[in-house]
């Protein structure tokens, strides 16, 4: 209770100030920035970016944040950090004239140095305070400070030099950065860490499976959240830009709007509506089944409603997509002259995993796509393992749900593996699935595509025929008879076959009517023949019976006259 | 050119040591340096040397354009080649290696 109470209360107090230091993803990292008013010490091994990160920290100051820096470098000359930085775009010279920034490069030549008894650094401080005080400097670099051991010996005197410059650092108020080369089994050749105490940041450059990635840990960070993971960077035209990729929240905007899969009857199949707005989809199937069509059919069909896309290609050169693409009716060159489609084609093995990551980061931030494909992320696996491309793909779909951005993975799926849980294992991540699938029947090769899953929908369960002709893609129904599903010339035939079928049927429909007609009148014939007979019969017993008649009459008409005439005579 | 010293009779050298010695004020290790310099001075290039102190705290931009880092530190601008002596200079041996004046 008491506890809870006292959490409360440290919640009032004024957290540690923070100094942005305007490289991409590093204030992301660190919650803000370094910490203010005291000093930082970056460190690593040689060449994984420490100089370009604090030239980097002083220059985004003097530009960015409008604070004035000094660099002091121990290492290199003003003109070559000049020189190094120019093709970042960054005028140091200009810099220096408008006294937003100081240079200053310390030179010890071991050569020209005898020690000859008790001495101090106070030659540093004094140089050091003169060049703050110049420029009004809030910022300060201290560019491998340990060179400082190879010009001077007395080492007693160096540590406690060292531990009066920190405190004198803070006492100044001055944001600074020390950078310090990594010594074995100690984050710096001369145990620099333990004076500064604040913040301590770690640079790697590995080379894993001949691919080089530079990553970034903040080691510790005293009195401030941070992330702790191994971050990766990128040294580009731009500068340094750390990626964080990984969000460990599940809390991303949804969107029940609709976008076009390019193919109306695939739309058909998916509730009529095709996909969810900044989902993810899976494309997978075994090798030239189309997976390529579809997704270029997709990045067709997001362009032509006038939004944007980017097509990363790992496999085919962008001139390669558009060039067969046309073979199959869609014009992507169009889109690309407007600047709604942009290409981004890398061979995997150019670098790491990660490194692509960020590149992809990069790319998707500056040209804001509405959907983005990924062609195909089989080839990645080369670079990584499957769990690290998997958890790469984890990161890349966080990000895009994020900015809500609707993404097509295409997958190579191997023939004689036909699992349902190849696809690099993203199948759970992605939101639907579509699967292409070879047919092999009949002496050939046809393609079927059915919906492995569609989250949030209706969706159609019938496996489609996957028809591609010069006009382009189309879904045909497949025909399920007695063999069994049907496809390609197979289906055509028997689709032939019925036909015939129908119209022999008709034709025997026909014979037997006018058989029947036929027998229909003969019997009426007949009928009428024997109802004539009848009627003859008929009249010859009439005939007998009147003459009968006629003979009764007459023999009773002269019986009566005998009778009568007997009477007369009698 | 520095002028030549008419009282110098040296062997060798024909022109005087051109000497500046950087302190920080009236520190411990300065003022030591001061002392123990004159005295090295005084004994081993009597009348031949130029000597300079600055005190790097009146001229604090004097530190960059010297490369001072630790002080006190003595300059040996002439002859070549440039030394720079770190430390109070009680170290005679050491200060007359790093002025030449004596072989190892």
């Amino acid at each position: 209770m008491s506890k809870a109470k006292e959490q409360k209360m440290n919640e009032k107090y004024p957290t540690l100030p923070k100094t942005p230091t305007g490289i991409t993803g590093l204030d992301e990292i660190t919650g803000g920035g370094i910490p203010k008013g005291r000093p930082t010490l970056v460190c690593g091994d040689a060449g994984c970016g420490k100089t370009l990160m604090s030239l980097e920290f002083i220059i985004r100051g003097a530009i960015d944040f409008g604070e004035p820096g000094v660099f002091m470098a121990f290492e290199e000359k003003t003109d070559e950090l000049a020189m190094n930085v120019a093709s970042l775009g960054f005028d140091l010279d200009k810099l220096q004239e408008e006294k937003k920034i100081k240079l200053d490069h310390v030179h010890i030549d071991r050569s020209e140095i005898e020690e000859t008894g008790e001495y101090d650094l106070e030659g540093l401080f004094i140089r050091l305070n003169y060049a703050i005080d110049s420029i009004g400097a809030k910022r300060v670099v201290l560019d491998t400070l340990e060179n400082l051991f190879s010009g001077l010996s007395n080492e007693a005197v160096l540590r406690a030099e060292l531990r009066r410059l920190f405190h004198w650092l803070k006492d100044k108020g001055v944001t600074a950065i020390i950078t310090g080369e990594r010594g074995e089994g100690k984050l710096t050749r001369q145990g620099l860490e333990e004076y500064v105490s604040d913040c301590v940041i770690l640079l790697d450059h590995r080379v894993i499976n001949q691919i080089s990635t530079r990553r970034l840990r903040i080691v510790k960070y005293r009195g401030s959240v941070h992330g702790t993971n191994e971050y990766p960077f990128l040294i580009d035209e731009e500068g340094i830009s750390v990626l964080p990729v990984t969000s460990l929240k599940l809390e991303k905007p949804v969107s029940s709007e609709r976008i076009r899969s390019g193919i109306p009857a695939l739309d058909k199949m998916l509730d009529g509506r095709g996909f969810f707005k900044g989902s993810s989809i899976l494309v997978s199937g075994t090798a030239g089944t189309g997976k390529t069509s579809i997704a270029a059919y997709f990045a067709n069909q997001t362009c032509s409603e006038g939004n944007k896309c980017i097509y990363f290609a790992f496999e085919e050169s962008p001139n390669q997509i558009i060039r067969n693409m046309h073979s199959i009716g869609v014009n992507l060159q169009q889109y690309v002259d407007e600047g709604l489609l942009k290409f981004f084609a890398s061979r995997p093995t150019l670098y790491g995993l990660e490194m692509h990551l960020v590149a992809m980061y990069k790319t998707i931030k500056k040209f804001k796509p509405q959907a983005v494909v990924l062609d195909p992320i089989t080839n990645l696996i080369t670079v990584g393992s499957v769990s690290e491309v998997k958890s790469m793909l984890i990161r890349l779909i966080d990000f895009l749900q994020e900015e809500q951005i609707t993404v097509m993975f295409t997958a190579l799926t191997l023939n004689t593996i036909i699992s349902d849980q190849t696809d690099e294992g993203v199948s759970s991540l992605v939101d639907a699935w579509l699967l292409v699938r070879d047919i092999e029947y009949n002496g050939e090769r046809n393609r079927g595509m059915y919906i492995m899953k569609s989250r949030g929908m209706k969706h159609s369960n019938q496996v489609r025929e996957f028809v591609i002709t010069d006009k382009g893609l189309d879904l045909v129904e497949v025909y399920l008879g007695p063999d069994g599903v049907l496809t390609g010339s197979a289906r055509e035939a028997q689709i032939l076959h019925e036909q015939t079928g129908e119209v022999l049927r008709d034709y025997a429909y026909n014979r037997k009517d006018r058989e029947i007609s036929r027998k229909r009148k003969v019997l009426e014939a007949k009928i009428s023949s024997l109802q004539t007979e009848f009627e003859s019969i008929e009249e010859e017993l009439n005939k007998v019976s009147q003459e009968e008649e006629l003979v009764k009459q007459v023999t009773d008409k002269t019986r009566a006259e005998i009778t009568q005439r007997r009477g007369e005579k009698g | 050119m520095v002028e030549q010293d008419p009282d110098y009779n040296g062997l060798d050298e024909q022109q005087s040591y051109i000497l500046r010695l950087f302190v920080t004020g009236a520190s411990p290790n300065s003022s030591r340096a001061i002392s123990n310099l004159k005295q090295i001075c005084e004994t081993y290039l009597k009348d031949n040397y130029e000597l300079e102190i600055i005190d790097v705290y009146q001229q604090p931009m004097i530190a960059e354009r010297e490369q001072i880092i630790a002080l006190p530190m003595l300059l040996k601008v002439f002859p070549s080649p440039v030394r720079r002596l770190m430390g109070d200079l009680s170290d005679t041996e050491k200060v007359l290696i790093g002025l030449g004046l004596k072989k190892y």
